[in-house]
């Protein structure tokens, strides 16, 4: 029984949330702050993830991820709507429902092609957004400070409970992800990454399965969006653009596409190696974070996720 | 009138041929190996920074003005003897075979270290070289001068992608080349020696990356950070014109270039949206570019 | 193979909680004045703003802390306190910049974050600043609406805003006699540009009705491509051409523009134009109208603080200091400046934010380029007078600025609670030249 119970997936991510959201207590804040950053950040990895299962690599979740932040700005400045939680859920619809409309425009294409035209989507996004004045143009605009069920916390608590909050939704999300993965669509996936005419033959969809994992990809990189705008109080056209969708592409090749967890430990990493690369070489941190990328992509090529999977199933033999 | 439609044609084919010459590189590495090269724009600074240190080491030893040409070919070509082996052998073959994806990941990080590596090299300050650019006159058309310099991209560019042109339609090696781009796996089982192919060509791709960069270098001052936009417009050009397509890179040059020059003369706020505006058009409808071609599909 | 892996995994992440430790535990050194710098490092604003304004900073904080600095500014570092700067760079947009501003805040627990250049910076960190309580110079960017659109109250901008640069250019155009019966403009396609361009085309305007204006053109920020540009404007044939443009993209437009005869043809003025002459040097046209966003280089007034600073400049870098270095010299000295008035007024303790912040508000301070007033935004925005000059070649062919003619504060800088926009259409109400 205590057996069957570690490996349920829902027993597992509460005892994560719980850990992280007590840990949260006693960490420093600019840790909290990262930590939120890097489940923005990891929740579109989570997306990438996604697609990847089906054997596809999106170069373009800048796309997503500027319409969630957008999406959430907006609501935020225009319609003066600051429920963080509501902002975010939106965000996850609103930006699926758009990758639901460009999803069959892609689906055609795989592989680097795929890659390329995601990317050339995201630009397309960057120069409208820069064109558009009346929201910020290149400089962005700032958001209203967010609320959590009418209530405005002080700002001394603002990021902790932000950080709360992204966490019972991210661990949702997860939970959800796992259970879709182990559904039929999702098994599909990892069988079109095999081989998609083999699919086909066999009377499923491949297309399907790769519509239907867009768009969760776009929901989640909408979601991850509003969650970076919320956080970080400020959204610009820096969110649609190709730097930004290389960091998503990393973080999800870093994490590996055979577990969850991994991918917000990515993003985490990822974070840190920035930030403190930028704090003590300011001048070459480029240099530091480039080195970092090829080492890690060398070294582990299948992910941080395969050792989690190593680990697991070690323990499950036992 | 004829006189602006005639302003704006030959402004539009400058740009455009300074645009072709960006991309052809680009185009090509992907069309044999498959690689959307981010760091050809690095390499494109590399080429015009190189340039920079070179031309005045050769005015200083007082040689005959034509011969910079030469200089500005040699300081290319340097950075990309240079650049394939570290790049290519070291770095990106480790991936072959992989996701291509992940390839494209490389060559980001490879991008932003060539960034910190200029700095590193050549520091912050701007360099010039003007002087070549002095080299050919200026011409008159109407009322408006044009630097013969800038003219003479125009024959660069054809230049360059006549040549390659040749080479790949008109001898063995080039249909090597069409060989391996078709299908590496058989083309291997037939004796080419892909690894040599793939060098070859990267050498080519970063040859064309680092002319780009070393001819514009008297166009502009070179500093840090001038990589950035040749990525983005590069990119649309190749996205434009189809995938890994020479003659695709000739239209998608052309199409940018003129619709921005007929944009700056008649309709100046739709200048910057222009680009995308033909991106999303052709994504919309050919969402392979316009010279996309057919692809087997592996069972 | 797989061992190695492991080992290198487990080696890297106990380096990054390492430096994580250490940033950790060498934030709570606090004896001397501990600032942020964010400016430019890399990307295309580095080598025209980011390094040079930096270069001028690094000076000042050493000779500083070395008390070798003149009156008023002879105290050692801060009011006594030995200034520490950790420099950040300020590539990667508004929203990144936010959020190395709360590193900056919250881990390494800096006092004082002196910063940005760019516009958009600006407009994002001010918000943050007041929720974190962080005391923030803003050194250098251009956009009035930092607070004219809200108030801050521990954020302070030491250096006028660019309404001013564009106001002095139109007037001293009327002024000298120029022909300004059609202008067109060159401006980057983003805030600064549309700005400058709107500043700059209604003040002119508003003083000659009659004008025209041909082209606006606005080219995308560091496309560095102007043939087409240069074309149209030469077209037009307007009298007057106005440009914004820096850095590398005005380099270059310079460049391209000068073999094909528009500085001939044409006046052109650069709103901001001083900043590449260390650079292009004598490439640099002559006969162009420039303003330097305040009196600062080669149109720095005749000061002993002025001529100090210069020469301290010019010994280090082996280069004249151009606007760059000027402006963030000029935070430092407000920053300064306000500390050591909160200290005279607390008894000599280090004070805190809210101390400085009361004495900031309203302060009035002498910098190399003139007189700095924080009159407006309620004593949180400066201004400080300006000069407009033209260049020429002296006789070894080194471009000069000559023709001179220098604006007060109060002439070219909107009053106290109107904004620059509504300043420059109502006709320049209150305008004390």
């Amino acid at each position: 029984m205590p057996l069957k119970l570690l490996n349920n997936v829902i027993f597992q991510s509460i005892f994560l949330m719980s850990l992280l959201i007590v840990v949260g207590i006693f960490i420093p804040n600019w840790l909290v702050f990262v930590i939120t950053k890097a489940i923005a950040y990891g929740l579109v990895g989570l997306g990438i993830i996604t697609l990847m299962r089906g054997g596809l690599v999106s170069f373009g979740q800048g796309f997503v991820f500027g319409i969630g932040g957008y999406t959430a700005g907006l609501l935020g400045t225009q319609a003066g709507l600051t429920d963080a939680m509501l902002l975010l859920f939106i965000s996850f619809l609103f930006t699926g429902f758009i990758g639901l409309i460009i999803a069959p425009l892609l689906a055609r294409y795989r592989d680097i092609f795929f890659a390329m035209l995601s990317l050339a989507f995201s630009m397309v996004l960057y120069g409208i957004l820069i064109k558009i004045d009346a929201i910020g143009g290149s400089d962005g605009f700032v958001l209203p400070e967010s609320t959590y069920f009418g209530i405005s916390p002080s700002p001394e608590y603002a990021d902790y409970i932000l950080y709360v909050v992204s966490i019972l939704m991210t661990g949702v999300v997860s939970i959800l992800l796992r259970y879709y993965y182990n559904s039929t669509p999702g098994l599909i996936a990892l069988a079109v990454r095999e081989n998609e005419l083999r699919v086909e033959y066999l009377g499923s969809s491949a297309f399907n399965v790769t519509v239907l994992n867009f768009t969760i990809a776009a929901g989640l990189g909408g979601m991850g969006g509003a969650l970076n705008g919320i956080a970080l109080g400020h959204i610009d056209p820096e969110f649609t653009y190709w730097t930004t969708s290389g960091e998503f592409v990393f973080i999800s090749i870093l994490a590996g596409y055979l577990s969850v967890p991994a991918v917000f430990l990515a993003a985490l990493f990822l974070e840190l190696v920035r930030s403190f690369s930028g704090r003590y070489f300011p001048d070459t941190w480029q240099l530091i974070l480039g080195v970092f990328l090829i080492l890690s992509i060398i070294f582990i090529p299948s992910g941080i996720g395969s050792f989690f999977k190593q680990f697991f199933d070690k323990f499950k033999n036992k | 009138m004829i006189d602006e439609i005639l302003t704006i044609i030959l402004d539009g084919a400058i740009y455009a041929s300074w645009l072709f010459i960006v991309a052809l590189g680009l185009t090509f590495v992907f069309g044999v190996l498959k690689i959307l090269n981010i760091a050809h724009g690095g390499i494109y600074a590399l080429g015009a920074y190189s340039t920079a240190t070179l031309v005045p080491i050769f005015y200083s030893l007082g040689m005959p003005d034509q011969l910079v040409i030469l200089t500005m070919l040699v300081s290319a070509l340097a950075v990309a003897i240079v650049i394939t082996p570290i790049m290519e052998r070291g770095i990106l073959r480790r991936f072959y075979g992989q996701d291509e994806v992940l390839i494209v990941l490389v060559t980001y990080a490879i991008y932003l270290v060539l960034e910190d590596v200029q700095k590193l090299i050549w520091g912050m300050n701007s360099l010039y070289v003007y002087e070549p650019r002095e080299l050919l006159g200026a011409l008159q058309f109407g009322s408006l001068y044009y630097v013969g310099y800038d003219l003479a991209l125009i024959g660069l560019a054809i230049f360059c992608g006549l040549l390659l042109w040749l080479f790949l339609n008109k001898t063995k090696s080039g249909k090597i080349v069409l060989a391996v781009i078709h299908n590496p796996e058989i083309s291997g089982c037939m004796g080419v020696n892909i690894n040599k192919v793939y060098l070859a060509a990267f050498f080519v791709g970063a040859f064309l990356a680092a002319l780009a960069g070393s001819f514009t270098a008297p166009l502009i001052s070179v500093q840090v950070g001038i990589s950035v936009a040749v990525v983005i417009e590069s990119f649309a050009v190749v996205i434009i014109g189809g995938l890994g397509s020479i003659p695709g890179a000739v239209i998608g040059a052309l199409i940018i270039g003129m619709a921005r020059a007929a944009c700056v003369h008649k309709l100046p706020e739709a200048e910057i949206f222009i680009m995308y505006f033909c991106m999303a058009g052709m994504l919309i409808f050919r969402p392979k570019g316009l010279f996309q071609g057919t692809q087997a599909r592996k069972i | 193979m797989k061992f190695f892996r492991h080992c290198l995994i487990l080696v890297s992440s106990m380096l990054v909680s390492l430096i994580g430790f250490i940033g950790v535990t060498s934030a709570d050194d606090h004896k001397g004045f501990k600032i942020g710098v964010v400016t430019f490092l890399s990307g295309p604003a580095a080598e025209p703003f980011g390094v040079p304004a930096w270069n001028g900073g690094k000076l000042l904080i050493k000779l500083l802390n070395e008390g070798k600095v003149p009156a008023p500014y002879n105290k050692k570092g801060f009011g006594g306190m030995e200034i520490t700067a950790i420099p950040i760079d300020e590539a990667g947009g508004a929203t990144k910049q936010v959020q190395e501003f709360r590193n900056l805040v919250q881990r390494d627990k800096v006092d004082a974050v002196l910063g940005y250049v760019s516009s958009g910076d600006c407009m994002a960190i001010p918000s943050v600043a007041d929720e974190l309580q962080a005391l923030t110079v803003l050194y250098d960017c251009g956009t009035p609406r930092v607070f004219e659109d809200a108030s801050y109250k521990y954020v302070f901008r030491t250096a006028a805003h660019a309404a001013m640069d564009n106001i002095a250019i139109a007037k001293y155009l009327i002024e000298k006699g120029h022909d300004i019966s059609s202008i067109a403009g060159i401006n980057q396609n983003y805030a600064w540009g549309k700005d400058s361009w709107k500043d700059f085309s209604v003040s002119i305007k508003k003083l000659s009705p009659n004008s025209e204006i041909k082209n606006e053109l606005f080219p995308k920020i560091f496309s560095g491509q102007y043939g087409t540009e240069i074309s149209a404007l030469m077209n037009s044939k307007a009298k007057v051409v106005h440009s914004s443009l820096w850095g590398g993209d005005l380099q270059s437009f310079i460049l391209q523009a000068k073999p094909r005869g528009l500085f001939k043809r044409t006046q052109v003025v650069f709103s901001a134009g001083d900043h590449v002459m260390p650079g292009l040097g004598k490439q640099y046209p002559e006969g162009v109208i420039l303003g330097a966003r305040g009196q600062y280089g080669m149109m720095a007034p005749d000061t002993p603080l002025n001529n100090w600073f210069y020469k301290a400049y010019m010994d280090e870098y082996g280069v004249f200091p151009a606007q760059p270095p000027y402006r963030m010299v000029q935070g430092l000295m407000g920053l300064k400046m306000a500390i050591e008035k909160a200290m005279d007024k607390n008894g000599g303790k280090k004070p805190n934010k809210d101390e400085i912040a009361e004495a900031f508000t309203g302060l009035e301070f002498e910098a190399p380029g003139g007189l700095v007033q924080m009159k407006l935004g309620n004593g949180h925005q400066a201004i400080q007078p300006h000069a407009i000059g033209k260049t020429a070649k002296d006789k070894d062919g080194n471009i000069i600025v000559t023709d001179i003619v220098r604006y007060k504060a109060s002439c070219v800088n909107p009053p106290n609670g109107i904004n620059a926009v509504d300043w420059i259409n109502a006709g320049f109400p209150g305008a004390d030249c």
